[in-house]
């Protein structure tokens, strides 16, 4: 089983809302659409689902040209931001509804949902309605429905985003082991870096109606292949900065100079762009090769365990995470440190190149 | 600006309160200065947008006092306690410029325009809408909306509080972080006395200066965002707070040790547990390392969270998570953990043992 979108497009008037796009999704697999509001998640997801047409190209099921079938046909479960259920219908019920459609046996009817219900830690609650659940117990009665039925496909559409903090985390927790074991390709929608991470499989990054890459989470997010998949696929935001390259050292602003460290060694002398995550900016030197930053501080956020400080240098705003309490006073003059072996080197163009 | 005191307050729905469930709020004293940042946080249902009707006074108390300046606002309308709010959706008039959207609260309460003007342009420039002054409101983004919504509270030099009510929650993350410190650099600059209700321990702990924890209809613990991270007063603020929350754990007290799973764990607070009701060892999963000896465990699952990963072990049937900072490695199957006495301590039926209650 697998699913293959060839060079999809979606145009609406004037408007292209999802460039050529090709994506080859696993049988098993976790994948996970990272992008901003607007960036095409959720057009992307309704051309899988079959629920919008693409403009152009083909969808591939297991082989099988899949591109006029409708959303009706195909094995597929949707989840949406908003948690939908049958007011009407227990909890039971609610869980049960596309079994009855497809006219199972109730025996075997029951046997699934109590599974389900199992997995998702809702059997003290299927005789109740949905009106009478949290927000966390309707989202779950919800995902219940999505995989009852076995599909093939199960799309995820920021299925968390309307959760308190701590139910967030504890269903991010608990959803990668409820799809461990099934067969079924499954989609999910985010705009938060950390759920990505948290989720492993794989992941694309969208910008503008593009995937801008498609691969194993982890590399994503340690081998951007360019500067916006990085900016899309970092929280806080990545910090950047032109810098020339000289031999063994690296020119930066108000004529700082930062040593080249082991990431741009391979590289030609010239002008990039240098992207660092802000952990890799901390307020200790590093081990390895680090480049001292100067500013104004603007703001300082203390987590309990974490400190962020948010530094003006020259006019452009620096962002540092680091573990531990480091109370830097607001409008005083600080002093950090880049951890240069860990930056990420840019073309001018956007392409990655070390 | 004013100080903002909170005594015995408590609140009920029900017309006739019998016992202590019926209220939504128990009782509750607390005093919030002149010029603080301050954050009320807990889950759904908490209690805290009760808390903020009854302050804003879309609600009146069942029992107890709002003091402004010292002065009783109990049962005083929203209009006269002259209070700021910021919702979770933007509330602004589509059809004005944001000029005119930020300019509304002051003509509303007959201010001059020479004066308006001023103020305008001064909060403009603190949230970066300079440029946009003069464009419909319309066609903003939704952070470009949320910041005239902040605007609109800020821009009255003489309110008595400005209170946010989930003000982040429809931004995507990237321009949450933006607004976030915005918001922080706005209150060191004015100095108004701001309360942030939230159930985003990032949010609240970054912001406030004080964070009030709240769990159903209670007060669990008040504290600066350090004390409430390094000394939950209750394994609800331990598990609350931190991601992952606190590894709370059985333990039992024999010899004046802490034992759990028949292996002894020192703890900070060792002198004040004696062994009465539920006793448990709450350590963080900051303060749990990989030891060559110790408490054994087995490493069940890894989750990459970028800056770190999260190791999740079982040992001795429960489960211990710890934190690996990146680089570091990964042990294997089998492994030994140690826990820091100094951030390890004593829990007695959910309350921290010596907790002065």
């Amino acid at each position: 089983m697998s699913l293959e979108l060839i060079e999809i497009t979606k145009r609406v008037g004037s408007e292209t809302h999802i460039h050529p796009t090709s994506l080859n999704l696993a049988q098993g697999s976790f994948n996970v659409l990272l992008g901003t509001t607007l960036s095409g998640k959720t057009t992307l997801m309704q051309i899988m689902a079959g629920i919008q047409k693409p403009s152009s190209g083909r969808i591939m099921f297991s082989g099988k040209d899949v591109t006029n079938v409708a959303v009706q046909r195909r094995n597929v479960s949707m989840v949406y931001q908003q948690f939908i259920n049958y007011p009407n219908f227990s909890v039971y019920d609610n869980i049960a509804s596309p079994l009855k459609v497809a006219g199972m046996s109730k025996a075997e009817i029951d046997r699934r949902v109590m599974s389900a219900a199992d997995l998702l830690r809702l059997r003290p609650m299927l005789k109740r309605r949905p009106s009478e659940l949290s927000g966390g117990q309707q989202q779950r009665t919800a995902i219940a429905r999505a995989i009852v039925k076995d599909s093939d496909l199960i799309l995820l559409d920021e299925p968390l985003a309307n959760l308190d903090y701590k139910l967030r985390e504890e269903l991010r927790d608990e959803l990668p082991r409820l799809f461990a074991g099934r067969n079924a390709i499954v989609v999910y929608a985010t705009t938060e870096p950390v759920e990505a991470l948290l989720f492993g499989g794989n992941t694309a990054t969208l910008h503008e109606g593009r995937v801008t890459q498609f691969g194993p989470t982890s590399a994503v997010y340690r081998e951007p292949k360019d500067l916006v998949s990085a900016q899309v696929f970092s929280d806080p935001p990545i910090n950047m900065t032109p810098v020339e390259k000289r031999g063994e050292r690296l020119q930066v602003f108000g004529g700082k100079v930062w040593p080249a460290g082991s990431a741009a060694r391979s590289l030609a002398d010239g002008s990039y762009i240098l992207g660092i995550r802000p952990h890799h900016v901390t307020p200790l030197p590093s081990e390895s090769s680090s480049g001292e930053l100067e500013g104004r501080v603007l703001v300082t956020e203390l987590s309990g365990s974490e400190s962020v400080i948010h530094l003006d240098v020259e006019g452009s705003t620096w962002v540092s995470q680091s573990h531990g309490i480091h109370p830097f006073e607001v409008g005083t003059h600080a002093k950090l440190h880049v951890d240069v072996d860990r930056g990420l080197f840019f073309a001018p163009t956007g392409e990655r190149l070390s | 600006m004013a100080e903002i005191r909170i005594e015995n307050l408590r609140h009920s729905y029900s017309a006739n309160p019998q016992s202590d469930e019926d209220f939504a709020l128990k009782r509750l004293s607390i005093t919030w200065q002149d010029g603080g940042a301050y954050a009320l946080l807990g889950p759904s249902g908490c209690g805290k947008t009760t808390l903020l009707n009854l302050i804003s006074g879309l609600l009146t108390p069942t029992e107890g006092k709002i003091l402004f300046d010292g002065k009783d606002v109990s049962n005083a309308s929203p209009e006269e306690r002259n209070i700021a709010q910021v919702f979770q959706f933007p509330v602004i008039y589509d059809t004005m410029t944001v000029y005119d959207n930020l300019a509304f609260p002051l003509r509303n309460r007959g201010v001059p325009e020479g004066e308006i003007k001023i103020r305008v342009a001064e909060i403009a420039d603190m949230l970066e809408l300079t440029k946009t002054l003069h464009k419909r409101a319309s066609g903003l983004t939704a952070d470009g909306k949320q910041k005239i919504s902040l605007g609109r509270g800020l821009v009255r030099p003489d309110v008595n509080v400005i209170m946010f009510d989930e003000p982040l929650t429809v931004i995507d993350p990237h321009l949450k972080w933006q607004l976030r410190s915005k918001l922080k650099e706005l209150h060191l600059r004015t100095k108004r006395t701001m309360i942030y209700v939230t159930h985003d321990q990032t949010e609240a702990l970054t912001f406030a200066d004080q964070v009030v924890v709240m769990n159903l209809g209670e007060v669990v613990q008040a504290g600066t965002p350090i004390e409430l991270f390094e000394r939950p007063q209750h394994t609800f603020v331990g598990h609350f707070i931190g991601s992952p929350g606190m590894n709370v754990l059985p333990c039992e007290v024999r010899g004046g040790k802490a034992v759990f799973a028949g292996m002894p764990v020192d703890v900070a607070n060792i002198q004040s547990a004696g062994n009465r009701g539920r006793m448990e060892i709450g350590v963080r999963p900051e303060f749990v390392s990989i030891a060559r000896a110790g408490i054994s465990a087995d490493v069940v699952r890894v989750a990459d969270a970028g800056r770190y990963r999260i190791v999740e072990t079982r040992s001795h049937g429960h489960t211990i998570k710890l934190l690996l900072k990146e680089g570091e490695e990964v042990p294997q199957s089998t492994t030994f953990l140690a826990f820091d006495p100094s951030h390890t301590q004593i829990y007695e039926d959910g309350w921290i043992a010596g907790a002065h209650r």
